[in-house]
């Protein structure tokens, strides 16, 4: 397979006053594939979106975005992306069809056209039915899909999509996905930043995580999890009424093996020499709450990378 | 001076405030259509019962060309301070537009434009009811009245950048309140529009002379009663300059806060 590559970036810097928010990273996002940037907030996920969408200039390092760079063809560039972003900002005063045509406008694309295309785009994310509708009638999932075909209008060669499913209940999200992996089998470019692991683990064919303004590791899912967690994961859940016992037993069963302790869940991973799957269950079991033996997710893998402390 | 990245897409930007207004037309127009009207008729016939002006004109003639001048005013600053915020900060519509090929620089060209229509359209109201009421009042006594409308769409250029580069100060829509008081309220009450400056101090007339609003007026004033002269000719540089002032400062303020 060629390896094309829409997004080059080395030694990618963005510094706000005395803080850096994006420090150097180097990465490539190639024709085809769906990459996940993730990372807690203020890792420099955003900021390196928006460096990329040529809305913000950056300080250092080099980038270019479909063969160009930024600083000097916004214009050409901005014409090639369809950006999804993670407020909603649709004309609440135009109606479904109107919104997608205003924005057909900004790229020049002949009204014709963009009647034609706004109808594919509404079929496509599911919102035919809402074609007239006003955009304070429809809900927040339908909504985000309208963000979504709005970026269509352009026949866009690489879809942004920061953090598109924040705030959307299951069901929307599940539907969501569901547009997403279509527009991925048609041969849609995607760049998606998210703090949902399960989105990322659905959708992406390659991830890196960022955090601190740096990436901390990068590959697939699946190589993530083997690399950095291993098959599986063992969660002994305490008792609170005996949780010193429980801790107690919990550690010394888990001699060996990487333990994390939190308020009220042990988790023991792999380490070398040392598989879960041995773990001794049956020696925690008596004096917790609960001991849960499950496969590891890439949730795993973020967490024990930029820890389970609440950054704020 | 800077150089600015403007192209034809400012009249995208323009286009989208269009359609919005569209919709939303009816309750846009009301206040600048009644409020004149009340103003014309409370002042130019209630309190003109009590005003001997010196020129000799009735009090209605004379504010007639004021409020041409002063309303569509209130009617730019409206749109380039509440309207504009409501775009860049709660609706992120400027957000929606920089991700196209639009600039940061066609938005806020195609705001001020679009903020100057609005001083277009509310200059025709007032200049259509003065039309009406000739026959009556005698309101307007120059052919010149038909560059009124262009006068209006030239000064709102002005007021429009002047709303703008206030609104890219302010932390909140609340904070508008400060710019309005300070800067449009003055002129309104005090920039020939209601009374004529000349009978005042020296002191006061030649402050005056700094107010944008002053120069709208005498120059709407002009083409209404036919008598210009060169006063108007530099009531027109001084506009074209301020205006171009304005609207680079309102141009360097908006990238200062909108790039980051």
């Amino acid at each position: 397979m060629l390896r094309e590559p829409l997004i080059e970036a080395r030694g990618l810097t963005k510094r706000f006053g005395s803080l850096t928010a994006v420090d150097a990273i180097d990465f490539e996002v190639v024709r085809g594939e769906c990459f996940g940037f993730l990372g807690p907030n203020g890792a420099g996920k955003t900021s390196t979106i928006r460096m990329i969408c040529c809305v913000s200039p950056r300080d250092a390092g080099e980038l270019r975005v479909l063969g160009m760079d930024p600083a000097e063809h916004p214009r050409e560039i901005k014409a090639r992306l369809g950006v999804v972003p993670q407020e909603d900002n649709l004309d609440t005063d135009l109606t479904v069809v109107e919104n997608l045509l205003a924005y057909a406008r900004y790229f020049d694309i002949r009204r014709d056209v963009a009647r034609v295309r706004a109808v594919e785009a509404l079929q496509t994310l599911n919102l035919t039915e809402k074609t007239n509708e006003q955009i304070y009638n429809l809900s927040g999932g339908m909504k985000r899909r309208l963000t979504v075909a709005r970026a269509l209008v352009s026949n866009p060669e690489l879809l942004i999509l920061d953090e598109p499913t924040t705030g959307l209940d299951p069901q929307a999200r599940q539907l969501f996905w569901g547009k997403l992996r279509q527009l991925k089998r048609d041969g849609m470019t995607m760049l998606l930043t998210t703090h949902y692991m399960e989105e990322a683990a659905v959708l992406c064919d390659r991830v890196m995580i960022m955090d601190e303004s740096r990436i901390i590791a990068r590959g697939t899912p699946a190589e993530l999890i083997a690399r950095f967690i291993g098959g599986e994961v063992v969660e002994v859940h305490l008792d609170y009424a005996r949780r010193e016992e429980g801790l107690a037993v919990a550690r010394r069963a888990g001699e060996g093996y990487d333990v994390e302790e939190t308020e009220d869940v042990v988790f023991v991973y792999n380490r070398d020499g040392h598989n879960v799957a041995d773990f001794d269950v049956d020696a925690v079991t008596p004096v917790a709450a609960e001991v849960v033996r499950r496969r590891a997710t890439l949730e795993d893998v973020f967490l024990r990378l930029t820890g389970r402390d609440l950054i704020e | 001076m800077i150089a600015a990245d403007i192209s034809y897409r400012a009249v995208r930007v323009w286009q989208r405030n269009r359609d919005v207004f569209r919709h939303i037309w009816k309750p846009e127009v009301t206040w600048p259509l009644f409020e004149p009207l009340i103003v014309l008729f409370g002042l130019g016939l209630g309190l003109g019962k009590f005003v001997e002006l010196s020129n000799g004109q009735e009090y209605i003639q004379f504010i007639t060309p004021g409020l041409i001048a002063a309303f569509p005013m209130w009617a730019t600053i409206g749109e380039s301070g509440w309207g504009s915020y409501s775009r860049m900060e709660t609706q992120k519509t400027y957000d929606a537009m920089v991700a196209t090929p639009v600039s940061i620089d066609d938005v806020i060209a195609g705001e001020v434009l679009w903020a100057a229509t609005k001083s277009l359209i509310a200059a025709f109201y007032i200049l259509a009811t003065a039309l009406l009421l000739t026959p009556f009042y005698d309101l307007v006594q120059s052919p010149l009245v038909v560059f009124v409308l262009p006068m209006s769409l030239f000064a709102g250029l002005m007021f429009a950048s002047m709303g703008l580069l206030a609104t890219s100060f302010v932390r909140s829509v609340s904070q508008l309140a400060y710019f309005v008081s300070i800067v449009i309220l003055p002129m309104f009450w005090v920039g020939g529009v209601f009374f004529p400056l000349d009978q005042l101090s020296e002191g006061v007339r030649t402050a005056s002379w700094f107010m944008p609003l002053r120069h709208v007026a005498s120059i709407q004033r002009a083409l209404v009663t036919g008598d210009v002269g060169v006063e108007q000719a530099v009531d027109v540089a001084w506009i074209a300059v301020v205006t171009l002032v304005l609207f680079y400062a309102a141009l360097w303020s908006m990238r200062r806060r909108l790039i980051k």
